[in-house]
């Protein structure tokens, strides 16, 4: 290996493996950096356990405070999305944290790998953190205050859930990027995701609201394609500016 | 074949805000040969490295590394660059081990190249514990493993040796020092030591050269004037 070896060469005349290295694939930078993510998600617990409890928390406060023992209707998708929201932006805040505070980002920009790698592995990793919240919050959320069966309504809010995380997972990995290189990365993170992210709580709810209605509805296709169509555009405005977010 | 410089760099000025960090540096460096940057605190030395590694980008002046335009075809020298500084560039909560397959797949490296770094720096005992249980001295002898897993051409070491004790120097000596046979930018607070093995001299205070010279042209009345 010529990094033991002894003696110099004339490395621009005769370039080094380095130079006809083959750039890593995208498919695997984003696989190291998702199990990276993953890792050290569980080896912390700094995202989901604080996510997980603020949402079951809330849903507490919400039983007492509502007076009531159950909820249906707007309502109920209200408090659920709602809470999700702002349990997610617990998430967003804490996204990039690790890297600007150890130099990943440093060690990943030294690197030949494509910048949108990143991207895409922190949107991958947020998704997943968002449906460990949801494997937690959506079960206390019927446990603590829905009034309609949960069982009916599984099917058709699975599907809202994936369009609302694909939506957050875009929105705030973009937003994360942004706030965790300023100063005040605390507070910079929940101003600028939490308006971004008013269409996408608006769309889940009203996609949620006639599962959780008694007799219970069907899934409203156009606040389907809305939500899908929010979160396409994201996904492109993520995709186009985040290399711009990562260099000097 | 002509020989290209392996670094170039012609009236490189970066600012931060209203503040001038580098002003108008000219230096040339050829492949192979070792640059020793001095100074003292503040001059710019560490923003000299990280506009060279392609981190910051230069606000006036020519920089050309590897035969290449910076920032314009920075994509074609990283991977080619191994960067060694402050911050060990990893993570905590990972084991030496985990630490370098992460690096290895960023540069599209076999899983080879860590174990034998590892084995070279002697940490292969202890690679599977977290980085946050090792002493200083230890992780910095993992990040020594970083920067040279992609093999790269052109070493930036700002006080590579620093948490580093006798005998672990010894152990990176062949992966950094001039035997390494690679170009190297060293940013040094030890000048008799670093000019030990610089072919050239870069002094620099409050952001522009102060001096420039051959390393056996530099003498104790040259850097005293430096630090004054």
């Amino acid at each position: 290996m010529s990094a033991l070896r002894d003696g110099a060469d004339e490395r621009l005349e005769t370039p080094a493996a380095a130079a006809l290295r083959a750039p890593p694939t995208m498919r695997s930078v984003v696989g190291a950096l998702l199990r990276k993510e993953l890792r050290v998600e569980l080896r912390t617990f700094e995202s989901v356990p604080a996510m997980s409890l603020f949402s079951v928390t809330t849903y507490v406060l919400f039983h007492f405070g509502l007076q009531k023992d159950t909820v249906t209707g707007s309502l109920a998708s209200g408090v659920l999305w709602v809470t999700l929201l702002f349990a997610s932006v617990l998430g967003i805040n804490r996204l990039f944290v690790a890297d600007a505070e150890q130099g990943g980002f440093d060690g990943f920009l030294l690197s030949p790998a494509d910048r949108s790698a990143l991207l895409l592995a922190k949107a991958l990793a947020l998704f997943i953190y968002l449906l460990a919240l949801e494997l937690v919050a959506v079960p206390a959320f019927a446990l603590l205050l829905l009034g309609s069966s949960l069982a009916a309504a599984m099917p058709g809010l699975l599907v809202v859930l994936a369009l609302g995380n694909l939506g957050v997972a875009a929105i705030g990995t973009l937003v994360g990027a942004l706030a965790v290189r300023t100063r005040a990365r605390d507070l910079l993170g929940p101003l600028l995701s939490l308006p971004l992210l008013v269409p996408v709580v608006i769309g889940c709810a009203l996609a949620t609201t006639p599962l959780f209605a008694v007799p219970a509805g069907g899934l409203p296709l156009r606040w389907l394609l809305t939500l899908g169509l929010y979160d396409l555009v994201f996904a492109v405005i993520a995709f186009a500016l985040f290399d711009f977010l990562l260099e000097d | 074949m002509a020989t290209l410089a392996a670094v170039e760099l012609r009236g490189l000025t970066r600012r931060y805000g209203e503040r001038v960090a580098l002003a108008e540096v000219t230096v040339a460096l050829e492949p192979g040969q070792t640059l020793a940057v001095l100074g003292p605190n503040g001059a710019g030395k560490t923003t000299l490295l990280r506009l060279l590694a392609t981190l910051l980008r230069p606000h006036a002046g020519v920089a050309r590394v590897l035969g290449h335009a910076l920032p314009e075809e920075s994509w074609a020298v990283r991977g080619r660059i191994g960067l060694l500084g402050h911050e060990p560039l990893l993570y905590r909560e990972l084991s030496a081990r985990e630490n370098l397959a992460f690096h290895a797949a960023l540069h599209g490296v076999g899983a080879g190249a860590a174990e034998r770094l590892l084995a070279a720096v002697g940490m292969e005992r202890r690679a599977d514990e977290p980085l946050r249980t090792l002493s200083r001295g230890m992780v910095q002898r993992v990040a020594v493993c970083r920067a040279l897993l992609h093999d790269p051409e052109l070493l930036l070491l700002d006080e590579p040796r620093a948490n580093l004790d006798p005998a672990a120097s010894e152990l990176v000596e062949p992966l950094l020092g001039r035997s390494s046979g690679r170009t190297r930018v060293i940013v040094s607070h030890d000048p008799a030591g670093v000019l030990a093995e610089a072919d050239l001299v870069l002094g620099l205070v409050r952001g522009r050269v102060a001096l420039l010279a051959p390393a056996a042209e530099v003498d104790g009345a040259a850097l005293r004037e430096l630090y004054r």
